[in-house]
C-alpha cells in the first residue's frame, strides 16, 4: 500500500515538472554514455596491451654484408639473453614472401620490390615488452647489425590517441555530471515547493523524514536509471552503427569490442546515474525540508 | 506533562526575545490559554512545543521528554503524541475531508483498513458526518476547522495544541469549535491554545496565562481576558 502511494508519488512528481524531468534525463544519459564510453576504452586499451605485447617484437635487420660467423654469433647471443623470450630468423626470402602476402592487394608495390632487396632479420620476443631500450642498447653496435626497431613505439601511438580520447570523455563525463547534478538539485527543489503543503502536513503529523523525503529522492533515482538506460542505448547504437559499420575498417587493427564488455557498462551507468541523483537529491533535501 | 524552564527564545536580527525567563507548568488533563496582544510571544510556545523552533536558554519537557535535547530523528515520533489546529487550517485543498484525515494515519504507516475504520468515527464525532467526500472548498470555514480537529484528534494524542483556531471564523462558529475542543479535553487530552479571542476565554472560564513583550504576567486558574 504504501509502495505504491510512493510510487505514484514519483510519477506524478516527474509528469507535473515533465520538462525539467526531460532536461534531467537528457543531461544525466549524455554525462552517463560518455563516462561509458570512457570506461569501454579503458578496457580496450588494457585489453589491447595485453594482447599485441605478447606478439609484439623487436626487429634487429642485419646489414647486407654480414658475414656468416657474425651472423651466428649474433643468434647465439640473442638466444642465451636473459631478456629474450624468443629468436626467428627471417631470411631475405622469408621477407619477401611476407611482404608479398601483406602488400597482395597492391601488386604495383611488389613489383617494385624483388627479392633479396629486403634485408634479413632477427625477430626478437622479449620477455618484458618495457625492456626494450636495455636490449637496443646491447646490440646496436655490434657487427653485421643495421636497425633496431621496436613494433612497441607504433602501438604507443595508438594507445595514446586512444588514452587522450578517454581523458576527452572523462571530461565531458564529468562536466555534463555538474550540469546533471544541477539539474536535479533545481528539480528537487521545485517539486519540494510545489508540495509545501502536503509536506507541512505530513511533518505536523509525525510523518518520518524517509516517507517525506523518499518520493523526492525516487523521482531523482528514476530519472538517473533512465539516463542510465538511454545512455546505455547511445553506446549500443554506437557500437552497431560506428564500430561495426562506418568504422570498421579501423577497427579491424583493434582488437574486437565484446557485446559483453558494453553490458557490464549498464549496470555501471545505472549504479552512477542512481549515486549521483539520490545523493544530489538527498543533500537538496536536506536544505529544503528542514524538520 | 509540559514543563518550560526559564525559556529564552530570541529570533534571529530581532531585537528583543519573544519569550524571556518563561516557566510554566501545564498538568495532564488541563485546558489552558495562551493570551495575550500579537507579538507577544504565545505562538512561539506552541512552536516550542512542537520543536519547530528551539529555545536559547531554558528547557522544554513535554511528556516528560526533554524536547530541547531531542535528536532530529526522534521528532516525527514525538510529534504523533501532539494534535495540532491553526487558524488557517492547514488542509490538502486536493483532498476530501476524509482523505484529509486518512492521511494523517497515512503517513505514519497506518493501513487502508484502519484508516476506514476510525475516521468515520472521528468525523462523526467532530460533527461532520454525512461529509466526508466534500474537498475543503465545499465546506464552510468551521467545517474546514473541524476537519483539521479531526485530523488532529485521529491519533489520539495526548496533547491538542490550537493556535488561534478561532481566528478565522466568526462568534457562533468559533463556540462550536471551543464545544469541540472542550469535548476532546474531557477524554483527557490536555488541551492548550493559544488566542485573543476575549469572549471565548471569558465563556470557557478555564486556565488562563497571559504574556506580554515575551514575560508571563497572569496565570489564573478560571481567569478571563481580562
Amino acid at each position: 500500500m504504501r509502495l505504491k502511494y510512493v510510487m505514484s508519488e514519483v510519477m506524478v512528481g516527474l509528469w507535473r515538472n515533465v520538462t525539467m524531468t526531460v532536461a534531467m534525463i537528457i543531461t544525466m544519459a549524455v554525462s552517463l554514455t560518455m563516462l561509458g564510453a570512457s570506461g569501454l576504452i579503458y578496457a580496450q586499451v588494457k585489453d589491447m596491451k595485453a594482447y599485441y605485447y605478447d606478439k609484439i617484437e623487436v626487429a634487429i635487420f642485419l646489414k647486407p654484408e654480414i658475414t656468416d660467423d657474425q651472423r651466428s654469433s649474433l643468434e647465439g647471443s640473442l638466444k642465451s639473453d636473459p631478456l629474450v623470450r624468443e629468436v626467428i630468423y627471417e631470411s631475405k626470402d622469408e621477407a619477401f614472401k611476407k611482404f608479398q602476402t601483406m602488400f597482395s592487394d597492391v601488386p604495383a608495390v611488389v613489383d617494385a620490390v624483388k627479392p633479396g632487396q629486403l634485408p634479413e632479420s632477427f625477430r626478437v620476443g622479449l620477455k618484458n615488452p618495457e625492456q626494450y631500450q636495455q636490449v637496443r642498447e646491447a646490440y646496436v653496435g655490434k657487427d653485421g647489425v643495421d636497425q633496431i626497431i621496436d613494433q612497441r613505439n607504433l602501438l604507443e601511438k595508438i594507445f595514446n590517441i586512444l588514452g587522450s580520447v578517454q581523458t576527452m570523455a572523462l571530461v565531458a563525463a564529468s562536466v555534463m555530471a555538474i550540469a546533471a547534478l544541477l539539474l536535479v538539485g533545481n528539480t528537487i527543489q521545485v517539486a519540494a515547493y510545489s508540495k509545501r503543503r502536503e509536506v507541512a502536513v505530513m511533518k505536523l503529523v509525525g510523518a518520518s523524514n524517509w516517507f517525506i523525503q523518499a518520493p523526492f529522492v525516487l523521482e531523482a533515482v528514476v530519472a538517473g536509471i533512465l539516463g542510465a538506460i538511454i545512455g546505455f542505448g547511445a553506446l549500443a547504437l554506437g557500437k552497431v552503427l560506428l564500430l561495426d559499420g562506418s568504422l570498421s575498417e579501423l577497427t579491424d587493427l583493434l582488437t574486437p569490442l565484446s557485446w559483453s564488455k558494453v553490458l557490464v557498462m549498464l549496470p555501471l551507468m545505472a549504479l552512477a546515474g542512481t549515486l549521483v541523483s539520490s545523493i544530489t537529491a538527498w543533500v537538496t533535501l536536506r536544505f529544503y525540508l528542514r524538520v | 506533562m509540559i514543563q518550560l524552564e526559564h525559556v529564552t527564545k530570541t529570533y534571529p536580527k530581532a531585537s528583543r526575545p519573544s519569550l524571556d525567563e518563561v516557566s510554566v507548568g501545564i498538568e495532564k488533563g488541563e485546558f489552558v490559554f495562551f493570551i495575550g496582544p500579537s507579538g507577544s510571544g504565545k505562538s512561539t510556545i506552541i512552536k516550542l512545543l512542537l520543536h519547530e523552533v528551539t529555545p536559547n536558554r531554558g528547557r522544554v519537557h513535554v511528556n516528560g521528554r526533554d524536547v530541547t535535547a531531542m535528536r532530529s530523528w526522534k521528532i516525527p515520533a514525538f510529534r504523533r503524541q501532539i494534535g495540532c489546529v491553526f487558524q488557517d487550517f492547514r488542509l490538502l485543498p486536493n483532498r476530501t475531508a476524509y482523505e484529509n484525515v486518512a492521511f494523517a494515519l497515512e503517513v505514519i504507516g497506518k493501513t487502508k483498513a484502519v484508516a476506514r475504520r476510525v475516521v468515520p468515527e472521528v468525523l462523526e464525532l467532530v460533527g461532520l458526518g454525512g461529509k466526508e467526500h466534500r474537498y475543503p472548498h465545499e465546506l464552510s470555514g468551521g467545517e474546514q476547522q473541524r476537519v483539521a480537529v479531526a485530523r488532529a484528534f485521529v491519533n489520539r494524542p495526548l496533547i491538542l495544541l490550537a493556535d488561534e483556531p478561532t481566528g478565522n471564523l466568526d462568534p457562533d462558529t468559533s463556540i462550536e469549535i471551543m464545544r469541540l475542543l472542550d469535548r476532546i479535553n474531557r477524554t483527557g487530552t490536555t488541551v492548550v491554545m493559544v488566542t485573543h479571542d476575549s469572549n471565548i476565554v471569558n465563556q470557557m472560564r478555564r486556565r488562563v496565562i497571559e504574556i506580554e513583550s515575551g514575560r508571563i504576567v497572569r496565570d489564573q486558574a478560571r481567569g478571563v481576558y481580562g
